[in-house]
């Protein structure tokens, strides 16, 4: 036993690197198999555009859960509604999208991006407020109040926007694809791509290198003893749950405009998906959340590809699979 | 007070209330001309069964599954698979409920080593994970299950409505195949909601109790939690696939929309915390209220709709439209949980005394 001075800097945790080398090697090891080499380019970008929507949607739910314990089942009714509030810009501005300009693209889709995640937040204000702080700290009143108002959100949609698919149109600019040599890469994609990847790296400085974010992570880890410490920890947890209703928000207009098309019923759908990821990532853990959409993504293109009947079940397999190795998730953060 | 298992309603309203519901479903063949009323009443049955089954976990262990209908669906699956495939005969019930339960009580014993042994949210989203694939998977396999169209086969012989029994119309009433079925639905339900009944009354009943009141107690005292729990899950899952199996035969019929969809589920729901959750009898009442309300609330809704319409109210129409009835019913749920947690029974048993 060496003794430490108390000039020494604390020992640095360990990283567990793992989980993160988890997709490279999933991904090397699919060449052999996938065979030509831009097909393969194609479905990596694709799982990776597909992995990182599904990252923006998830990560406001294992924020919260991590943070204070409440695991909202109403998450998807953000994701409709933020698709859905933004068909309210791009529709009527149809002229605007549709114009051969990025400029005039950007001008529509910027601004109903911005007011879907607007919505939403006030929305997550207002279901925190009424349906998760009355049954705080009892699971199955969360379970049952949080199912409750995704019915009912579902329902207001439908009387709100009828029942039938709306169709959302890409803008033009971000149509097609770039073409390098015989591999093909959609626009779009690459888009949702590099924005996931964006919004990844500002959460992960907003939790190192803030005061805030070193309070949010406290939390997870120990929220009585922050508590002790005379914050407010409820107002750090209004604001985290606006802010991942808003990113469930612009989740659902980038799936929305990923599939060209918005239905009230992509909340439940989407809703299966971003549990399997939470679950497989390890409730709470942000750098879990990011691994688990990139692995879902990746499972269910690279199935899709090679064994089109296995991808129906695929994510069950993969959370089978991660849940044997790692019971509590890849990154087990909470204690509970 | 045996037939019950020494758990009467214990209010005289809920006893006045479930014997009233009681005999009109013994009675609707004869009281109610129709098949929309038959229907309705054999689907009261029939989610009264599969509510009490669902009862037992939510109310009795606290454990919130979303994989009910997957069991449910497995129940109307196997007789539609085995009638369609071994003809309409006897035999391939038979078949149907050899095949179909030990597939149910498995899947539920995985379901429940795999996820009980974690909190009850791990529970909750691994159910709701599986139960989706299981959707999938039964719409995509279209060679088994029909696909989307899901299966429409004959019955035996004995419960087709082209059956009749007595040559004369009895009291005006048509004695045929489809009544036998109707009193076979009933007598299946009731048998299940009393065993279900003696179920949670038992010593095995009141450790689900404590351990939905404290886990960590109960482990304490010795009991081996997983174990009662997946046990009390298999139990369910049995029951559940069992009402499948009559909802199959009553509709003569199975596919996605009427045995697997996640409406189904939500409807499960709604129908036990409305009716009261922890109480069995919750079932009865809920199933009751939730399923007349689904077949009447909506002409009501109608007229309403309408009626705002004429009156040139903005959004209103739209909002009673008879397809949205489930918005309020939502509405009513969230305010249950919040408000009156244990529900109609929970309500009516804990009266004042005076008021009895």
């Amino acid at each position: 036993m060496s003794e430490i001075a108390a000039t020494d800097a604390l020992p640095k945790p360990k990283r567990d690197i793992a989980p993160l080398l988890l997709p490279v090697v999933l991904a090397i090891v699919m060449i052999p198999l996938v065979g030509s080499a831009s097909s393969w380019v194609t479905l990596t970008v694709a799982s990776l555009a597909m992995g990182m929507m599904i990252f923006i949607m998830a990560s406001g739910l294992t924020l919260v859960f991590g943070l204070m314990d409440v695991l909202n089942f109403g998450h998807g009714a953000f994701i409709a509604v933020g698709a859905y509030v933004a068909t309210l810009v791009l529709l009527p501005l149809a002229s605007w999208a549709q114009a051969d300009s990025l400029l005039a693209n950007l001008a529509v889709l910027v601004p109903a991006a911005l007011l879907s995640m607007g919505v939403t937040g006030a929305l997550g204000l207002v279901v925190e407020r009424v349906l998760v702080l009355p049954v705080y700290g009892q699971h199955l009143k969360q379970i049952l109040m949080t199912t409750g108002g995704l019915i009912v959100a579902e329902q207001t949609l439908y009387a709100l926007f009828g029942p039938q698919i709306i169709p959302m149109p890409l803008p033009t600019a971000l149509r097609g694809s770039f073409i390098l040599g015989d591999i093909v890469i959609s626009k779009y994609r690459l888009l949702a791509m590099l924005l996931g990847f964006a919004i990844f790296v500002a959460i992960e400085l907003v939790l190192n290198r803030t005061k805030i974010g070193l309070l949010i992570r406290a939390g997870v880890e120990n929220r009585e003893m922050v508590e002790a410490l005379g914050y407010r920890i409820r107002r750090l947890f209004l604001g985290v749950f606006m802010t991942g209703s808003a990113l469930a928000g612009l989740g659902g207009v980038m799936w929305g405009l990923y599939r060209e098309q918005v239905h009230a019923s992509i909340g439940d759908e989407l809703t299966v998906l971003v549990f399997i990821v939470v679950i497989i990532g390890g409730l709470g853990s942000i750098t879990g959340c990011f691994i688990g959409a990139i692995l879902v993504a990746m499972v269910a293109n690279y199935g899709g590809f090679l064994v089109p009947k296995l991808a129906l079940v695929s994510n069950i397999l993969l959370m089978v699979a991660v849940l044997m190795w790692r019971p509590r998730g890849l990154y087990a953060v909470t204690s509970r | 007070m045996m037939i019950l298992s020494g758990d009467p309603p214990r209010s005289r309203a809920l006893s006045i209330l479930l014997v009233v519901i009681i005999l009109a479903l013994l009675a609707t063949p004869f009281i109610f001309p129709g098949a929309k009323a038959l229907n309705v009443a054999a689907k009261i049955c029939i989610f009264a069964a599969l509510v009490a089954s669902y009862d037992l976990l939510l109310g009795y262990t606290g454990s919130v599954s979303f994989a009910h209908t997957m069991f449910y669906g497995i129940g109307s699956y196997a007789i539609a698979i085995a009638l369609y495939g071994l003809g309409p005969n006897w035999t391939s019930v038979a078949v149907a409920v050899a095949a179909g339960l030990p597939l149910a009580l498995l899947l539920a014993l995985a379901i429940g080593l795999f996820s009980l042994r974690v909190e009850a949210i791990f529970f909750a989203m691994i159910t709701l994970a599986v139960a989706s694939a299981f959707l999938v998977l039964a719409s995509q396999l279209s060679w088994l299950t029909g696909g989307e169209d899901g299966r429409s086969f004959q019955l035996p012989e004995l419960l087709r409505p082209g059956t009749v029994f007595v040559g004369k119309e009895w009291f005006g009433f048509p004695v045929n195949g489809r009544i036998l079925t109707y009193y076979l639905v009933l007598t299946a339900c009731a048998a299940m909601i009393l065993a279900l009944l003696r179920v949670v009354n038992s010593p095995f009943g009141r450790v689900l109790q404590a351990i939905r009141e404290n886990r960590f107690r109960a482990e304490a005292l010795g009991y081996r939690t997983v174990f009662h729990l997946t046990y009390a899950n298999c139990i369910a899952a049995a029951v559940a696939a069992c009402a499948g199996m009559l909802n199959a035969l009553w509709l003569r019929y199975a596919g996605p929309d009427t045995s697997l969809a996640f409406s189904i589920m939500l409807d499960i729901l709604l129908m036990v915390v409305i009716g009261g959750m922890g109480t069995i009898y919750g079932a009865i009442i809920g199933a009751a209220i939730f399923i007349l309300a689904q077949n009447y609330l909506q002409a009501l809704m109608g007229i309403a709709s309408t009626a705002a319409t004429d009156a040139g109210l903005p959004l209103l129409p739209g909002l009673l439209h008879p397809d949205r009835w489930l918005l309020w019913l939502g509405l009513l749920f969230i305010a249950s949980v919040y408000f009156f947690p244990t529900g109609v029974v929970g309500r009516l048993r804990n009266r004042p005394p005076a008021a009895r």
